[in-house]
């Protein structure tokens, strides 16, 4: 597949307005809004474009899988420090469009953290470049970090350069029994205290704390905060990446993202949390209304995260936002995609 | 210089009008009318371009920011936004129509939660003094641009600020989790939230780096981070400058990253040298400064490693500070490169493209036959940890010619940092100063989409108007006159 095919299909349905739902791999049907359109599968516009460990960056096609971009970043001892999960094949492009992050997040930063670039094709099938390949660059507005996360709605996603960083030397996992209010009130403390810790994973009572770096900050830092050591703790990180860990289950789950301090909000369906208390995952049969609430009182919000189609477009699977803000969303998507061909439905109902 | 180009909106105010609308909102010791009072606003760190005002705001809450931008949205007036002016590319140079809008007086730290690691802040709050306030409970705000005693959140936003350490904890917007915006319609936005990943769009990113062009920033909050227990700083020196380039590479390549990695070529070690007695070798043609940061075990481990690799790149001197005291001053010297510039050279024109960090060597030969060319001499200051140049180019504004020459010089650095597949600013924004290089940096499809961008927020142009991103119209000048390559025909006139 040449960057020509995807042009002149996105040119074809601007031209006649037919909606089209960008596909990479499609691992993450599970997620977003609905799913409109006539499906256009990107996912063999694939393959690294350039990859220089010295400078920290990669470039790739959109269809690339993940699994082939962290393969050739491990031979260098690099990472995406993002870990984002790959589900099942996952593309490079719908990770970003995603912007699905895995336990690192809350030390490491978001995907949009890690955007250096992207070649985009919008929706009248024109081809732009924004950003590049340099780890600093502030010529004209950032487009290419407000596209992850977009789902696909402002454009295609056909190329894109990330940052890369140097895997830790060390990594070690403690783990401590503790409960839900205790583990939020620690990871909050030790959070404020200069300690490598890269991941947290609460769930039924156990809390394990994933610590990363030099060998000597890691050891000080097991020393410093005690509990028991887990040894082999890859698998369990892997499952937690890609909600593969029991707790996550396989029925609709809601995500719920708050100011990591917030204390247990004290309702039914808590499965796990993650990010220091950042993210937290409740079972699917909770009263969408109730998380909601709860989520906006905490000064977060709720996303209904895995759920059947209808229901996701029943509830919609992103939190309201306010006349405004959703007003400006608009002005934004028509500049982009002024017939709204692009993935219509998938973020939020009126984009 | 009047640096406003023929080809942008044309605004008429009527001043009398203006005037009295804002007196009608704004008690007295909150507008400035008078050209007398109005001159210091008339520039930002860029000297070389200045512009009065018809009148200066300060106004003291948000109520009054709304009432200001609906009159000038009624009135149809330019506004700029300012916060301490140190600004190096214009963006807070006024416009001759318009009215400046200072957040000086939003100076206050409205929340620091220690426990969420967080302090929600106003726009006019300096750089440093976040920093300060968290420093009681071991936390501190990580950008820190060398201009951070005076510089404020809100500049630093409109930039996207970087600093010394930015390699490894991220440019400003790695680390804002939430703004309070004004639109020029004077509608309220809250943009971003203290949990991670807010619902829709992510306008924070977009509004980070937007040089006051999309919306005034009314309310920060920031991400604090825990001070690392201990820091040294290595410092090395070598004889060749492409050396001390591929030592740059050579640490990142060996899997380190560390918490500052900065050059200086042998001039701007000739300046700082005298000035603060940093302990530089003087015969060196360049000098790298490296910083590790963590538990004292991990700092040595780190340094250890570093210094391995810079001796393998074949440095004459590796020095590693043995004391805080120490540490700080072999930073003291990088920290005040500018103004030792300034006290060698009546003038200088701080430049700041970013370029892949391999392509070193090639850009600073390029700079020296550049110096023979412009006739005027340069000093290299790098944060060469993420590529990011600041060459700074001496000449005094009273020789006729120099200016025009010094820009002409800039102009060129800038083209060849795209050329050499970088940005024309990695940090200090795009303002008025790099308005032409935009034109070489983005094709007009891309122009096109950031004034769309523009026009989401800001449909009739008021914020800001004539910075940041080119017309057109204007582009298609520059091309023209850059047919002869660079080889400007009468570089003694002004270019617009
Ligand atoms: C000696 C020196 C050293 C420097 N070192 C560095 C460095 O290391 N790294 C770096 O990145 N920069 C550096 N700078 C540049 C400068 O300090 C930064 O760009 C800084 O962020 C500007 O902040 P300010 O408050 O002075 O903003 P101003 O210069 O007043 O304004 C800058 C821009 O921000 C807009 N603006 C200001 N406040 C608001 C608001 N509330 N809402 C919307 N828009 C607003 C203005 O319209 C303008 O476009 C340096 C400058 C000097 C003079």
């Amino acid at each position: 597949m040449r960057l020509d095919d995807l042009v002149s299909a996105i040119g074809a349905a601007y031209a006649c307005g037919t909606p089209l739902r960008l596909r990479g791999a499609g691992s993450k049907d599970f997620y977003g809004g609905m799913l409109l359109g006539d499906v256009l599968e990107v996912g063999a516009y694939r393959g690294i474009v350039a990859y220089a460990p010295s400078e920290l960056y990669i470039t790739a096609r959109c269809g690339t899988p993940l699994a082939e971009i962290e393969a050739t970043l491990a031979e260098q001892g690099q990472m995406l420090a993002f870990e984002p999960p790959q589900f099942t094949g996952a593309s490079l492009g719908g990770c970003v469009a995603a912007g699905l992050a895995g336990p690192r997040r809350q030390q490491a930063g978001a995907v949009r953290d890690f955007v250096l670039g992207v070649k985009l094709i919008d929706g009248t099938g024109q081809v732009l470049d924004f950003g590049g390949q340099v780890m600093k660059n502030v010529a004209g507005y950032d487009v290419s970090r407000l596209l992850a996360g977009s789902l696909g709605t402002l454009g295609l996603l056909a190329e894109v350069s990330l940052k890369v960083l140097p895997r830790p030397v060390a990594e070690a996992t403690l783990l401590f029994a503790m409960e839900e209010g205790e583990a939020i009130a620690r990871l909050n403390q030790w959070g404020a205290r200069p300690l490598p810790i890269s991941a947290s994973f609460w769930s039924a009572g156990q809390l394990f704390l994933r610590l990363s770096g030099a060998r000597a900050a890691v050891d000080a830092a097991q020393q410093k905060l005690g509990g028991e050591l887990l040894a082999e703790a890859g698998d369990h990180w892997l499952a937690v990446r890609e909600q593969q860990h029991a707790a996550f289950g396989t029925g609709p789950l809601w995500r719920l993202a708050l100011p990591s301090g917030t204390p247990p909000l004290g309702l039914d369906g808590l499965l796990a949390s993650e990010w220091g208390g950042g993210q937290r995952w409740y079972a699917g049969d909770q009263p969408g209304a109730v998380l909601r609430q709860a989520a906006r009182q905490a000064g977060g919000h709720a996303v209904l995260y895995r759920a059947a189609e209808s229901q996701r477009g029943l509830e919609g699977a992103f939190a309201p936002l306010p006349e405004p803000l959703l007003a400006l969303h608009r002005r934004l998507k028509k500049s982009f995609d002024p017939r709204a061909i692009l993935n219509p439905g998938r973020l939020y109902a009126e984009l | 210089m009047k640096p406003m180009p023929t080809s942008e909106p044309r605004f008429a105010t009527d001043r009398p009008q203006l005037a009295r609308r804002l007196q009608a909102i704004l008690p007295a010791h909150c507008l400035l009318l008078d050209d007398e009072e109005l001159r210091p606003y008339e520039c930002d760190g860029l000297t070389a371009f200045r512009e009065l005002p018809l009148a200066v705001c300060l106004p003291e809450n948000e109520t009054q920011v709304v009432a200001i931008l609906r009159t000038c949205y009624q009135l149809g007036v330019p506004v700029v936004a300012r916060g301490a002016g140190t600004g190096l590319s214009g963006g807070a140079m006024p416009h001759a129509q318009g009215v400046v809008l200072s957040l000086a007086r939003f100076n206050k730290i409205l929340r620091l939660d220690p426990l969420a690691r967080l302090a929600v802040v106003q726009p006019g709050v300096r750089n440093l003094a976040v920093s300060e306030a968290a420093a009681p409970h071991g936390l501190y705000y990580a950008p820190d641009p060398s201009s951070q005693i005076a510089c404020t959140l809100g500049g630093n936003v409109a930039e996207n600020s970087g600093g010394v350490h930015c390699l490894k904890y991220g440019l400003t917007v790695h680390n804002i989790l939430r703004l309070r915006l004004v639109s020029i319609e004077g509608e309220i936005f809250e943009i971003g939230s203290e949990a991670p990943d807010a619902p829709g769009y992510d306008l924070l990113a977009l509004l980070i780096g937007s040089e006051g062009m999309l919306g005034v920033v009314t309310e920060v909050t920031v991400k604090l981070v825990p001070k690392p227990e201990q820091a040294r700083v290595v410092m090395a020196s070598f004889a060749a400058v492409g050396q001390a380039g591929d030592a740059v590479a050579a640490i990142i390549a060996a899997g380190i990253i560390p918490a500052g990695l900065e050059m200086m070529d042998k001039a701007a070690t000739a300046a700082v040298e005298p000035f603060v007695k940093a302990g530089y070798d003087l015969e060196a043609a360049a000098i790298l400064l490296c910083e590790s940061d963590g538990t004292p075990g991990e700092v040595a481990e780190e340094i250890e490693r570093v210094t391995a690799v810079l001796t393998a790149a074949g440095a004459r001197e590796i020095r590693v500070s043995q004391s805080e005291g120490e540490r700080l001053r072999f930073w003291a010297g990088r920290k005040a490169a500018f103004p030792a510039i300034g006290r060698i050279s009546p003038d200088y024109y701080c430049m700041d493209g970013t370029i892949p960090r391999k392509r070193l060597a090639e850009m600073l030969e390029a700079i020296a036959g550049m110096e023979k060319k412009y006739g005027l001499r340069c000093a290299n200051v790098f944060h060469a940890g993420d590529g990011n140049l600041h060459p700074l180019i001496m000449y005094d504004a009273c020789q006729p010619g120099e200016w025009a020459r010094a820009e002409a010089f800039g102009g060129e650095i800038l083209e060849l940092s795209v050329a050499l597949g970088g940005s024309i600013t990695g940090e200090h924004g795009v303002g008025i100063e790099k308005i032409n290089q935009m034109c070489v940096q983005y094709k007009s499809p891309e122009l096109q989409v950031f004034h769309a961008i523009k026009a989401a927020f800001d449909e009739r142009g008021l914020l800001n108007p004539g910075k940041a991103v080119p017309s057109l119209h204007r582009c298609a000048e520059y091309g023209q006159m850059h047919v002869h390559h660079g080889e400007l025909k009468f570089p003694e006139l002004e270019r617009f």
